[in-house]
């Protein structure tokens, strides 16, 4: 298939159908960031991209027939080492006898809140999810230093606005409205992480994808207007400084890295404000860095429009 | 009683992908996308009550979300117009 | 009650789904990408619709209800929209509709 443009939309409907897989498999927050990010963020940036290259893929001068072979072999060889393995979800598997266990009958006494998945993420492995956050912003950075923009497209682009959908009249009034409810969406997320599927890498990207779909419909100058490229690149930062902050505060009152034990007059409620800190910087991290990824694609398609 | 509306709703699917390989023009294919979306949304909406986990409303919501922004993300960047841009007065 | 309230989500969920199955139907079918607009519409609205109304009368009072009424609210708006703004695109990039006047002359379906 050499069309990008339709290997685009059916990368899109993998993701929608693995966080189906994941669905049956009731890992319902995994699937909510599979289908939020891969269906969702994922396709717009390829979809960004593909305005800046030719769309259809340059026919290769080689087979890679030896490469095949390779990942073929390798492939049932893998396959073949997994046939040792113990059943799928087997309760006496050694993956769910150790720590498992402790986390799913403590989680509730130690630390109070009813989903399980939130509490083993944000606090008993709190310091995996900084080393996630820190890939995300790490990401972003490194976006941001490829995807320059210089003044004088900024400038050039100022002056001379496309008009993106402008004709779209029902789209961009229905758009307004509908903006503010998402933006109100990702923020239930967020906070109510704790009680159903959410937590900040789900609220980030809806927040994200909010307002991306203003983005696009209104065009770049405008939201530049409320959200400045600068302010949003620092936001990357206060997300990922809240995070480690929480851990150094947690070191200044007396507890380990990230003991949110010690945040509070008492044991729960520290974790409790500790877990809300912390998702809250994890959120704050992922929708900065999104929105930024965008801008910086979109900055490009319009200095690659401007400089045909 | 649901299990009849989970089995259309599958049906509608994958009708809606035979589209998406079959349809003469583009825009056809994005619209088999965007009803398959729109499927897949009654679909989890469906499956949750049919489970009993009304958690999976949420994610419902979010890939409404997700579709329709896909959708607009397709419409936005590949306009096949003939005419040059417009110069909005900003 | 009990036994209304079910009767009344099941025609409902069966009309939802009758409705669903023709819209596809009418997805194979239609001759043009105009009328396939339509006939996606149909689902979207009343398909979806009719589903989302027999899983409310199912549900309890309280959040789940609440939930299934905003993705009702965002469903109409967004799905409609969507269709509108493919047929605008369509349209501004020269599809034209297929009319009874080249029914007889060469298929007139053109682009991308």
């Amino acid at each position: 298939m050499h069309d990008l443009f339709a290997v685009v939309m059916l990368s899109g409907i993998y993701s929608l159908l693995s966080a189906s897989l994941f669905l049956d498999l009731d890992a319902v927050d995994v699937a909510f960031t599979e289908a939020s990010v891969g269906a969702g963020i994922s396709t717009l940036l390829f979809l960004a991209t593909l305005k800046l290259v030719p769309r259809h893929e340059k026919e290769s001068r080689y087979k890679p027939t030896l490469a095949l072979a390779v990942t073929i072999a390798t492939g049932a060889l893998l396959i073949y080492g997994t046939l040792d393995m113990p059943h799928f979800g087997d309760g006496n598997a050694p993956v769910h006898q150790h720590v498992a266990p402790r986390y799913l009958n403590d989680s509730m006494d130690e630390i109070g809140i009813p989903n399980v998945v939130t509490s083993v993420l944000a606090s008993y492995r709190g310091y995996d999810t900084l080393g996630e956050t820190l890939v995300i912003f790490t990401a972003g950075i490194g976006v941001m230093s490829l995807l320059l923009v210089s003044q004088r497209t900024k400038d050039q682009a100022r002056k001379k606005v496309p008009a993106d959908m402008q004709q779209q009249v029902i789209l961009r009034v229905v758009a307004k409205m509908m903006i503010p409810l998402i933006l109100i969406f990702a923020l239930y997320v967020q906070f109510h992480g704790d009680y159903s599927p959410g937590g900040g890498f789900q609220a980030g990207v809806i927040f994200a994808a909010g307002i991306i779909l203003y983005t696009m419909l209104f065009g770049l100058s405008l939201t530049q207007k409320v959200f400045n490229s600068k302010i949003v690149e620092l936001f990357t930062a206060l997300g990922v400084l809240l995070y480690g902050g929480v851990g150094v505060a947690c070191l200044i009152l007396g507890g380990n890295f990230l003991d949110y034990d010690v945040l509070r007059h008492d044991a729960v409620h520290g974790q409790h404000l500790g877990i809300l800190l912390v998702e809250l910087g994890v959120g704050i991290t992922v929708a900065s860095v999104m929105i930024t990824l965008f801008f910086k694609f979109t900055w490009r398609t319009v200095k690659h429009k401007y400089n045909q | 009683m649901f299990a009849v509306t989970a089995i259309t709703l599958l049906i509608v699917m994958a009708i809606a992908l035979v589209l998406a390989f079959k349809g003469p023009t583009l825009y056809d294919r994005i619209l088999a996308v965007n009803t398959f979306g729109t499927k897949t949304v009654l679909f989890i909406a469906v499956i949750g009550f049919l489970s009993g986990r009304p958690a999976f409303l949420d994610i419902a919501i979010v890939y409404a979300l997700i579709n329709f922004i896909s959708v607009i993300g397709i419409l936005r960047f590949f306009e096949f117009s003939s005419k040059l841009p417009v110069d909005e007065d900003m | 009650m009990e036994l209304i309230i079910d009767i009344l989500s099941w025609i409902f969920l069966v009309l939802g789904s009758f409705f669903c199955f023709t819209g596809a139907l009418g997805l194979l079918r239609f001759p043009d990408f105009f009328s396939r607009t339509h006939a996606a519409g149909v689902t979207d609205t009343m398909g979806a619709g009719m589903i989302l109304l027999g899983l409310i009368l199912q549900a309890g009072w309280g959040l789940v209800m609440a939930k299934l009424i905003m993705i009702l609210v965002f469903s109409f708006l967004a799905s409609t929209t969507a269709c509108h703004a493919m047929a605008k695109a369509a349209l501004k990039s020269g599809l034209r509709p297929h009319t009874d006047h080249d029914h007889n002359a060469e298929d007139s379906s053109s682009k991308p």
